[in-house]
């Protein structure tokens, strides 16, 4: 079941999912962290952050709402305590990156460079759990272009870039591409989906932040949706897949949507050993459809059948 | 294997009784080896609502209890209100159903090695695993003197075996109808005073630790106390139960009551500070 994203090779297809494994510690009570694909960090910016106010969480049908707001100990602290702690482990470890300007993405990828032993950067240009809509760069083509670009100046050649993208877009095709031109090597897809929860018991939003992203299998349906979309209009770019998987059927309906990896994040929450069922069930699976590797499954909703 | 909640693990346990016991449910569950790793303060994550539910989080209790030499080889006791929909459908559930846990998980209550005067402080069904605190703290010889509060009578949970290791208890209501009409906070000053108190252990509403520790203050008696925050997994992974808290240093942490409590230290809570975000750090 290994698989690649760029030029990063993978012993298995499931990751953790950014923002959901914390530093990684909290899971390997549950399972050696290596017996995964890999471990995606929390997206790290470069300033130590406390993130968004509480309540930060909302239970939804078959979903839950997070305004977590990126809170975490800045690039600097978590180059030199999490990911060491990582690599010992003998996880493979995808570092994700949060900035608030174009410049601060390319200066923590810049921290990167110096960093060995790690597979890949993620770059999270789609929370949206930030103060300004208009600073999530991932709904505005141009400006996920230029992160994307200053990025791959920094780091380009070197580690692939997967860019995260948000469903939250009228066109994602279109700023998948714009991306993929400037230099990603492959997509993350989905982020959390925007929503709102309000209390009806105090008649306001339930939430300290108001809005929050919206997780876990209720969002399963809009993910495949856009990796099917993504696939079908840049086939030759990998996609790391991901929203509201808890199960090997939810992996395989992402990967025959298009993924070449899927990340599992909620599910983790409701069970710390999800990622090795996933693991597990999606094995037994694709064996069961007669696949013989993962890559033949890849995208295998997309043939087309001849009469 | 990890260096965080390093007993916890997740297992099925299996129902032994379920009991109404006022406004309360008495869950007995077996679960075998576990219990030797529990500790007064630690709680259990539970999957409620079956493997088809629309509810896809856990739900987190304060362990009440737990007893090594039980016929069933280890169970743990749970006081549960039927609040919300996961705690109606596990309060539902009859002798013999299987559940998901996860457990032993978080801090623990500190226990003196000196044999102190402790006074326990319990708020509704917070007063759960103060039983099993004061049962050892009075092996340690520690003197232990008890205050429960609630708004009703009924939501007053105080077991009658649970009372041998206490001292004295005495019990609050707002409506009177059960004990003294008012708050645990009522005559706290005088009591802490009269009897010599060097540390305050609590459990209950956040307003009332809160009240606690603003009172005591001046007195420089140890408060610790069990923290509630909704918490989407109790494993340390969400980031969504986090508290202000001031670290040795005196900057305030956003620190996650799943991991770095529920036991905390009430005097280090900056309590004004819940539900803001503290100045950002530099």
């Amino acid at each position: 079941m290994s698989t690649t994203l760029g030029n990063a090779w993978f012993p298995a297809p499931i990751f953790t999912a950014s923002g959901c494994a914390s530093s990684g510690k909290e899971l390997a009570q549950f399972f050696p962290l290596k017996d995964v694909g890999a471990i995606v960090t929390k997206s790290v910016m470069s300033k130590p952050r406390h993130g968004r106010p509480t309540p930060r969480m909302a239970e939804t049908p078959s979903g839950m709402l997070n305004s977590i707001g990126l809170q975490g100990p800045g690039m600097d602290a978590f180059l030199a305590n999490d990911v060491p702690w990582l690599l010992e482990q003998k996880a493979r470890v995808v570092i994700s990156i949060a900035g608030e300007t174009i410049e601060e993405y390319a200066t923590l990828a810049r921290k990167l460079r110096s960093v060995s032993g790690i597979s890949a950067v993620e770059v999270n240009i789609s929370c949206p759990n930030v103060e300004n809509r208009g600073l999530v760069f991932a709904c505005d083509p141009d400006a996920s272009r230029r992160v994307i670009d200053g990025v791959r100046k920094t780091i380009g050649g070197e580690l692939p870039i997967i860019a995260k993208l948000s469903p939250d877009v009228t066109n994602l095709p279109e700023i998948a591409r714009g991306v993929v031109d400037a230099g990603a090597d492959a997509l993350a897809l989905i982020n959390t989906v925007l929503g709102m929860v309000i209390n009806v018991d105090t008649m306001k939003p339930h939430l300290g932040g108001k809005t929050g992203g919206l997780s876990g299998p209720a969002i399963k349906p809009v993910a495949v949706r856009a990796i099917y979309q993504v696939h079908a209009a840049l086939p030759q770019v990998p996609i790391l897949g991901m929203g509201g998987v808890a199960s090997g059927r939810d992996a395989f309906e992402l990967i025959l949507a298009g993924a070449s990896a899927v990340s599992v994040g909620t599910a983790s929450f409701g069970n710390p050993s999800a990622l090795i069922k996933i693991q597990n069930e999606l094995r037994d699976i694709l064996t069961a459809k007669g696949f013989a590797t993962l890559q033949q499954a890849i995208g295998y909703a997309h043939r087309e059948e001849t009469a | 294997m990890g260096s965080i909640n390093k007993n916890a693990v997740q297992q099925s346990a299996t129902i032994i009784s379920n009991k109404r016991i006022g406004s309360y449910h008495q869950i007995l569950i077996s679960v075998g080896e576990i219990v030797k790793h529990c500790r007064p303060g630690n709680f259990v994550a539970i999957s409620v609502g079956g493997d088809s539910s629309k509810m896809i989080l856990r739900r987190a209790f304060a362990i009440s209890r737990v007893s090594e030499n039980s016929q069933y080889g280890g169970s743990m006791e749970l006081i549960v209100a039927p609040h919300g929909s996961g705690s109606k459908w596990l309060c539902s559930l009859p002798e013999g159903s299987e559940i998901d846990i996860v457990a032993p998980l978080g801090t623990a209550f500190g226990i003196p090695t000196e044999p102190i005067s402790a006074l326990l402080i319990g708020g509704g069904y917070g007063s759960a695993p103060l039983f099993g605190l004061a049962d050892v703290l009075k092996v340690r010889n520690c003197k232990v003197d008890m205050l429960l509060g609630a708004s009703v009578g009924a939501k007053i949970y105080a077991p009658l075996e649970g009372k041998r290791s206490v001292n004295s208890l005495k019990i609050y209501t707002e409506d009177g109808s059960m004990g003294e009409k008012g708050r645990v906070t009522e005559s706290l000053l005088e009591i802490v005073a009269n009897r010599n108190i060097d540390v305050i252990y609590s459990c209950g509403p956040m307003g009332m630790l809160r009240a606690i520790t603003e009172l005591v203050a001046p007195t420089g008696v140890i408060h610790q106390c069990a923290v509630e925050e909704s918490m989407a997994c109790g494993i340390g992974i969400c980031m969504t139960c986090v508290l202000p808290v001031e670290n040795e240093d005196g900057q305030v942490q956003m620190l996650r009551s799943c991991i770095d409590g529920p036991v905390m230290d009430g005097s280090k809570v900056q309590w004004s500070l819940v539900g803001q975000v503290p100045e950002v750090l530099s």
